[in-house]
């Protein structure tokens, strides 16, 4: 006895669901797809909410909890939106010998915002990461995907300052 | 190093146990020995009848000839093995790690509906555990009464992922799983949502009984009543093997 | 496919780059990419013209000196220059004067000196290509005699031909344990024939380690290539490249050389005209420490939350999917090529007793020159650190390296002469790891630098095992304690016990050698941890 799982309609009109449904088709809908499946609604959507969670696990039909677990356990995934902008520090080691304590508080005392939150107008996302591995630009931090390397707090919040 | 591979006649090794001497099928695990021949081994995620998890390193047991810990649950007998399953390093080690579990949350026996019936308060007792050295980590939890039967209380949970196991691997129905990471862990059911609105919980109970302390138990029990039945779980285990 | 027809196109892909009279190379790994290599090779186009095809910009990988940033190299057949000449810290100003110099006194404002230690004392068998080739050209690669190893296992050895290369070679794994590969690669080939995997481990994680980033930037066939050797070594035929998402370059660059080899037929079906059939595929990882650890690596290519399980069974015998798999390094596999081509007894002959061949260190932290260097295993420390990394800036002095990331340990001074292999750092309490090298001075306070590791640690820990999940936080709270001159003679001593219970019972390396780092800095500045100390209130 085989019971196929009927595959679920796209949530939405949204053109974005397609990208991911092609992830999954290009793999199989195998359950082991699920973290590329997940990279790729992250990539589109910036984050996964409920409905994309949902979906993702009913494609690949694969259990609610064990979609959530796998979410929540790699700390690439997102649950919340971020904000407009995004500045990752870096924590590595030589990052840190060199200073990156300095820049994150730099950002609180300066933006008031922690690492891991969002500022309030949605504006700035800082987050921190074990090493982008630019360890010869230490201290470094990734401002919307641009590396910006050998920074002090001085110049890190300047940046931040200038973004729209 | 690797065992053959899966070989079709089972051959009796002859191993040594706190200087008892035994045989036993090499395909038995060193903690299963064990219980056959009634030699105390302390363990809390291990369970049989559902698949070997090998988190909780209460089982470590020393190997004659190798500086590493091995553990119990997960590792095969072998011809002329030597193993002690009680040292004096042994017992410290077990101490400290129950005094660990003990400080990740909050176990309080005395106001437990599981006191008196608790996996995590004998193994205590048992070990020696009078008092703990390491600081309390004081960590709020919350308690998850939604479901209709069951109760959910984070704070006694020690993350042994037996209600995980007898729902995926038993039950079939995977409602629980972990989410998070390190001292982060905890379980859930389905999106991280209230038990009692999971839309995969089929109430069959088999978490509540299978848990080892009182974070999964029934509604409605008070302190010191909530006593487990674990007997169904190998009669289960075999039958649905032999599907 | 031979020898002879491979070597026959590589010559003719050597002539084409023989017309090319005048070659700039820039560097376009990360490090230099963030310094703003981009703009400089569009200047430095820009400034070179047309040419008639003469002038060649070309972007390449790695050249070392991540400091010096953007690099440039310049080559002219003319004027008998051979990319010796280096400039540093280039801006897209400097385009025009570069140009417009070549064949005369060079810009003495950038010169970047070559016969500096840091470039004279290396010696590159993994980082040959690194700097010199365009890593997004597979004709670049083959011109260097790349896939003449591959081809030549498949025309003239035999899988157990390639297995004795190996071992002769004395290779040992170069993500952190130092296992024999030859040994490792032996016991995955004599399992039964069928479904086997080869995994790369790419999951670079050892904060401060950049080395395995460098080699996939720079160099990506060669990865492919040792890739595919070991499994015609083992019998496998599908590999997987577990790569960090945090190394979006890095990915772009490892997907272009999988199509280009692809096409060239040296991957997929019936590889370089044989009946050797081998697929690989890339899977991201998504910021998890642990999965560098080979069990959760597995876990996480399944699609599962990346937590180890207990060993054995080892992957060799039960691995990916329960199948007997495969699993190196990056560096590893980098290895793989020049042993092939060169002879297993050539490696071994590079190298201390029971180390062979090179590492590739990745310097950070207070030293002169950050960067890349690969030298032979068994290069004195002090020499790394003082003679090629230029030793410590701000005339401050050297306190300690910190070797092997969150798993390792810091040398004092005091040890500095010791030959690095894998044995040498173990007994010094650290490890060889991926082979990070963190220098610290006289301003780095010991305490501090375990709390970090710890907390490191701790937030990486995955969860799954009571020792390692729970220990850490407490080792770390009981560091913050002490960093903070609050804690005891009582809280040291529990932390100590809480270092040994962890270190023995926990399930995997992680949990394993999280203590390291506290127990190497107790080791050597013991002193710095009591001067810490509350005394006793009585």
């Amino acid at each position: 006895m085989t019971l196929q799982q009927a595959k679920p309609p796209l949530p939405s009109a949204d053109t974005r669901w397609k990208l991911i449904n092609a992830t999954m088709r290009r793999n199989g809908y195998a359950g082991h797809a699920l973290i590329e499946t997940l990279h790729s609604v992250q990539d589109a959507f910036g984050y996964l909410d409920e409905t994309s969670l949902r979906f993702v696990a009913a494609s690949l039909d694969l259990p609610l909890s064990k979609v959530f677990g796998v979410a929540t356990f790699y700390h690439i995934f997102m649950l919340k939106p971020k904000g407009r902008h995004t500045c990752v520090v870096c924590t590595g080691t030589a990052c840190y010998i060199k200073g990156a304590g300095e820049l994150l508080d730099g950002i609180q005392a300066h933006f008031a915002i922690a690492p891991g939150e969002t500022s309030e107008d949605d504006r700035l996302s800082v987050l921190t990461a074990r090493c982008v591995g630019a360890c010869g630009l230490a201290p470094a931090a990734v401002l919307d995907g641009d590396v910006l390397g050998k920074q002090t707090s001085d110049t890190l919040t300047a940046k931040l300052e200038e973004l729209d | 190093m690797p065992r053959p591979a899966n070989q079709p006649n089972v051959r009796v090794v002859t191993l040594k146990i706190d200087d008892l001497d035994l045989s036993a099928r090499e395909d038995e695990t060193i903690i299963e020995v064990c219980r056959e021949n009634k030699i105390p081994i302390p363990s809390l995620c291990y369970l049989d009848g559902l698949s070997t998890w090998g988190a909780c390193r209460l089982c470590v047991v020393e190997l004659e000839g190798q500086n590493r810990l091995t553990a119990a649950c997960s590792t095969r007998v072998a011809e002329g093995m030597q193993i002690h399953t009680n040292t004096e390093r042994l017992q410290r080690y077990r101490r400290t790690i129950i005094e660990l579990l003990f400080a990740e949350r909050s176990h309080i026996c005395s106001v437990c509906v599981s006191n008196g019936h608790c996996e995590l308060q004998s193994l205590a007792q048992r070990c020696g555990v009078d008092h703990v050295r390491v600081p309390y980590r004081q960590a709020a939890y919350p308690v998850d009464s939604s479901h209709e039967m069951f109760r959910l209380d984070h704070n006694r949970c020690v993350l042994c992922t037996r209600c995980v196991r007898v729902c995926d691997e038993i039950e079939g129905a995977h409602t629980w799983d972990v989410m998070g990471r390190g001292s982060d862990c905890r379980v859930i059911t389905d999106l991280a949502l209230p038990w009692g609105e999971s839309e995969t919980c089929t109430g069959c109970g088999k978490c509540v009984q299978v848990c080892p302390t009182g974070a999964l138990v029934k509604q409605g029990t008070s302190v010191g009543e909530m006593v487990k039945d674990q007997h169904f779980l190998p009669i289960l285990a075999r039958r649905r093997h032999a599907r | 496919m031979h020898l002879e027809d491979l070597a026959e196109k590589a010559a003719e892909f050597r002539a084409e780059e023989a017309a090319i009279q005048r070659e700039v190379r820039v560097c376009m790994a990360a490090s230099c990419q963030s310094s703003g290599s981009l703009a400089v090779m569009d200047a430095l186009k820009d400034a070179c013209g047309d040419g008639n095809g003469t002038c060649h910009v070309k972007g390449v990988g790695c050249m070392g000196l991540c400091s010096a940033g953007p690099l440039v190299a310049v080559a002219d057949k003319d004027c008998g220059l051979d990319a010796s000449l280096l400039y540093r810290d280039v801006t897209p100003n400097d385009a025009p004067d570069i140009m417009g110099s070549v064949c005369g006194a060079p810009v003495e404002r950038l010169r970047c000196p070559t016969d500096q230690p840091f470039f004279a004392r290396q010696h590159k068998i993994v980082l040959e290509n690194s700097g010199i080739i365009d890593p997004d050209s597979f004709k670049n690669y083959v011109a260097a005699g790349g896939y003449a190893g591959m081809v030549r296992a498949l025309s003239e050895m035999t899988p157990a031909d390639v297995l004795r290369e190996v071992t002769t070679s004395g290779l040992r794994g170069r993500g952190g344990g130092g296992y024999p590969t030859g040994l490792k690669w032996s016991t995955v080939a004599k399992m039964p024939a069928g479904q086997k995997y080869v995994i790369c481990n790419a999951d670079e994680g050892d904060p401060g380690a950049f080395m395995d980033r460098a080699v996939l930037e720079s160099d990506p066939h060669r990865v492919l290539e040792g890739m595919a050797i070991a499994a015609y070594a083992i019998g496998a035929n599908k590999g997987y490249i577990y790569v960090r998402a945090e190394y979006p370059l890095a990915v772009e660059r490892l997907q272009t050389a999988l199509r280009k080899a692809k096409r060239a037929g040296f991957l997929g079906n019936k590889i370089a005209d044989t009946q050797f059939n081998f697929e690989i595929e890339i899977r991201l990882g998504a910021g998890a420490f642990v999965c560098g650890e080979e069990t959760a690596l597995m876990a996480s290519i399944e699609g599962l939350r990346g937590q180890p399980r207990p060993r054995p069974p080892y992957p060799a015998e039960s691995g990916l999917w329960g199948c007997p798999t495969l699993i190196n390094n990056v560096e590893t596999f980098a290895n793989i090529a020049p042993i092939v081509r060169e002879g297993g007894d050539w490696f071994a002959s590079i190298g201390t007793e029971r180390s062979k061949g090179t590492k590739v260190f990745a310097l950070a932290g207070k030293i002169h020159n950050t960067g890349l260097i690969e030298v032979p295993m068994g290069t004195k420390l002090r020499d790394i650190i003082e003679i090629i990394g230029g030793g410590i800036p701000d005339d401050k002095s050297f306190k300690a390296v910190q070797t092997g990331g969150p798993s390792g340990g810091c040398i004092p001074d005091r040890h500095l002469d010791i030959p690095v292999d894998y044995d040498s750092l173990k007994t010094l309490g650290t490890m060889m790891g991926s082979g990070g090298m963190i220098v610290m001075d006289e301003t780095s306070c010991m305490v501090d630098v375990a709390r970090y590791f710890m907390e490191f640690c701790m937030t990486e820990s995955c969860g799954k095992c009571i020792p390692c999940r729970t220990g850490t936080w407490q080792m770390h709270s009981l560091l913050d304690r002490i960093a903070k001159s609050q804690g005891t003679q009582a809280d040291l001593a529990l932390l100590e016990e809480l270092c040994e219970v962890v270190q023995a019972t926990s399930l995997c390396g992680l949990g394993q050698t999280a203590p390291n780092p506290v127990l190497s800095t107790l080791r050597y500045f013991r002193d710095e941890y009591e001067e810490k100390l509350q005394l006793p209130t009585s």
